[in-house]
């Protein structure tokens, strides 16, 4: 098989000394489906920009459909089909038209383009509202002719950024049903996510982004098996001291990857219902107040955690994504 | 011809818009309405001024108003390109096939359609108000290229300069600033020779005035066709001027991603 997605050591600075991707490199397999995994500002709507030609690394290569982004954009911008952050619906114009048009400009046209508008809006259920004004459709329906649109002249590799970004959670499960539909025609997807229940969902290869650059990949049971053990987060009733609680931990005999966030203790143990026990009888000698105390399976959060040495959400919410802003222009 | 093609679709685009807002039309065609009734009735005595050559101030108004419309229509066209910018159609645009151009050249295109069609209307308009146009379909017709030249020029720079700011506020601001002193400085509302001799250097430069002064001309009893030629050919001038500008700053934008 060959090679759909190819990055090779992308780099990319933003004014303002923003760094966004600060060497990042990966290659997709054709017809895979490959999750690019991190916070807001991790550097994933850069490196989408990159591969689908909008934007120009600093340094570095990447090659789309066997096509090279910076020499050959006209053949990259013919094999690809994109679904961005923002969308780009024209919202004067019915989804009918939106399709026609995109038919238009990949050079289509006639009955074939009809066909296929039709094609596209039966399979995305937009048949009834086909001839209404895009500006009256929902969320989920807008997002649903976006993918629509991207697919209108079948292309080879589909980019999804952040599809389900803003949708509600039964929207955002509609369509992953439908974007699940689409996987193993043969299509390669590069899906990137800050949703960690969507990669997991979705990309059968995934690789985490933090910081513009990758800290770990494989797929999403590969990821979870590395972890050894299980996922012990204990909720503190107080904010406690970090060296105080690592004291009180570095007693208990096989817990490690101790981290304290605010109140909320995460570590790991191989055997974590039984390490429990213990663990609250360290703290509690160590003039803790357990709030409450689980115990989980290693989930991509915990994946997260481990690679970057921040939990998912405090990265989410401090990051701002210097892409996105550049997106907003 | 793939660019002719994606402009004409581009064009299309924006005309079907347009089409399912025919309000937009009618509200874009109450000043000229004001400027031709109101204003003409207003100062009808204008005409008396000694050396004042047109007995009748709405006839002489008339094409000046044809002129002035398509150049304050022409000023927003960089509107609806900042309302694309950011709804991300533009980038949705830049990572397909299409020629990159054709989305500046349809924005224009349907300009000028608007152009026409409300250089028809105003001219509608004013031979109801008691004005005539002279050497008729020929002299109209000079009339709405030259209106169509300008708002082409003056559309380019408000889409180069929304390709630049990317700011709806900024560009209203730009656009209102220039709208009314540059009518005031050409020979819409009066005859050249009774303005201040400042106003009247300050026109020659003025490409408003260029269009004014030849559409005015066209459509008079006794065209100097050479002269009405040699502004059209500045006008041209300045369309291919502006029009490169707009085109420049639209690789300034896909570079800037």
């Amino acid at each position: 098989m060959g090679v759909a997605i190819k990055a090779e050591s992308l780099a990319k600075r933003y004014p303002g000394d923003v760094t966004a991707l600060d060497g990042l490199s990966f290659s997709v397999p054709e017809g895979a489906v490959f999750g690019l995994l991190g916070p807001n500002g991790a550097g994933k709507s850069t490196a989408v920009k990159i591969l689908t030609t909008l934007a120009r690394p600093d340094t570095g290569s990447a090659s789309v459909a066997g096509f090279d982004v910076l020499r050959e954009p006209a053949g990259v911008r013919k094999a690809i089909g994109v679904v961005s952050q923002g969308g780009g619906l024209d919202q004067e114009a019915t989804g009918r038209e939106n399709l026609r048009l995109q038919g238009h400009v990949f050079g289509m046209g006639g009955d074939e383009l009809e066909r296929r508008a039709a094609q596209l809006l039966e399979q995305f259920g937009l048949t009834g509202a086909a001839d209404r004004l895009v500006r009256d459709y929902s969320g989920g329906m807008s997002r649903r002719l976006d993918v629509a649109l991207a697919l209108v002249h079948q292309p080879r590799v589909l980019f999804l950024d952040e599809p389900t970004t803003g949708l509600d959670p039964e929207v955002r499960a509609e369509l992953w049903e439908e974007i699940e539909r689409l996987i193993g025609a043969g299509l390669t997807v590069l899906l990137t996510t800050h949703y960690l229940e969507e990669a997991d969902r979705l990309a059968a290869e995934l690789a985490i982004v933090d910081r513009g650059r990758i800290v770990a990949e494989g797929s999403p049971d590969q990821l979870k098996r590395e972890l050894r053990g299980d996922a012990i987060q204990v909720e503190l009733g107080e904010a406690a001291d970090d060296g105080k609680v690592r004291e009180a931990l570095s007693t208990v005999a096989g817990i490690e990857q101790v981290l304290l966030d605010d109140r909320t203790l995460h570590a790991r143990a191989v055997d974590g219902a039984g390490a429990v026990p213990a663990v609250l009888a360290a703290l509690a000698a160590a003039g803790g107040v357990v709030a409450s105390v689980t115990v989980a399976r290693p989930s991509l959060d915990d994946v997260y955690l481990r690679f970057t040495g921040r939990p998912f959400h405090a990265a989410d919410a401090q990051a701002t994504d210097p892409g996105r802003a550049e997106a907003t222009r | 011809m793939k660019p002719l093609g994606d402009t004409l679709h581009m064009t299309g685009r924006h005309l079907t818009a347009l089409w399912r807002q025919p309000w937009l039309i009618a509200v874009s065609l109450v000043q000229p309405v004001i400027w031709l009734l109101l204003f003409g009735s207003l100062f009808g005595t204008v005409t008396d001024i000694p050396g004042f050559r047109s007995d009748n101030y709405i006839q002489f108004l008339a094409p000046g108003i044809v002129v002035m419309t398509a150049f304050f229509s022409s000023g927003w066209a960089g509107m609806p390109v900042i309302a694309d910018i950011n709804r991300g159609v533009i980038d949705r645009f830049l990572v397909s096939p299409v020629y990159g151009s054709s989305l500046i050249a349809g924005r224009l295109g349907s300009t000028a359609v608007v152009i026409a069609i409300q250089s028809l209307i105003i001219v509608g308009l004013a031979l109801i108000s008691g004005a005539s146009f002279d050497n008729g379909v020929l002299g109209v017709t000079v009339l709405t290229v030259v209106s169509i030249l300008l708002a082409g020029a003056f559309g380019s720079l408000s889409i180069g300069f929304a390709l630049i700011v990317r700011r709806e506020e900024s560009l209203i601001a730009t656009v209102q600033f220039l709208l009314l002193p540059l009518s005031f400085l050409s020979v819409i509302f009066m005859q050249k020779e009774l303005m201040p001799g400042w106003m009247q250097t300050a026109s020659n430069f003025n490409p408003l005035n260029w269009a004014v002064e030849a559409g005015r001309d066209a459509v008079s009893a006794s065209p100097d066709w050479a002269a009405i030629a040699g502004k059209g050919g500045l006008l041209f001038g300045f369309l291919l001027l502006c029009g490169a500008f707009a085109f420049r700053a639209f690789s300034l934008y896909q570079r800037s991603a």
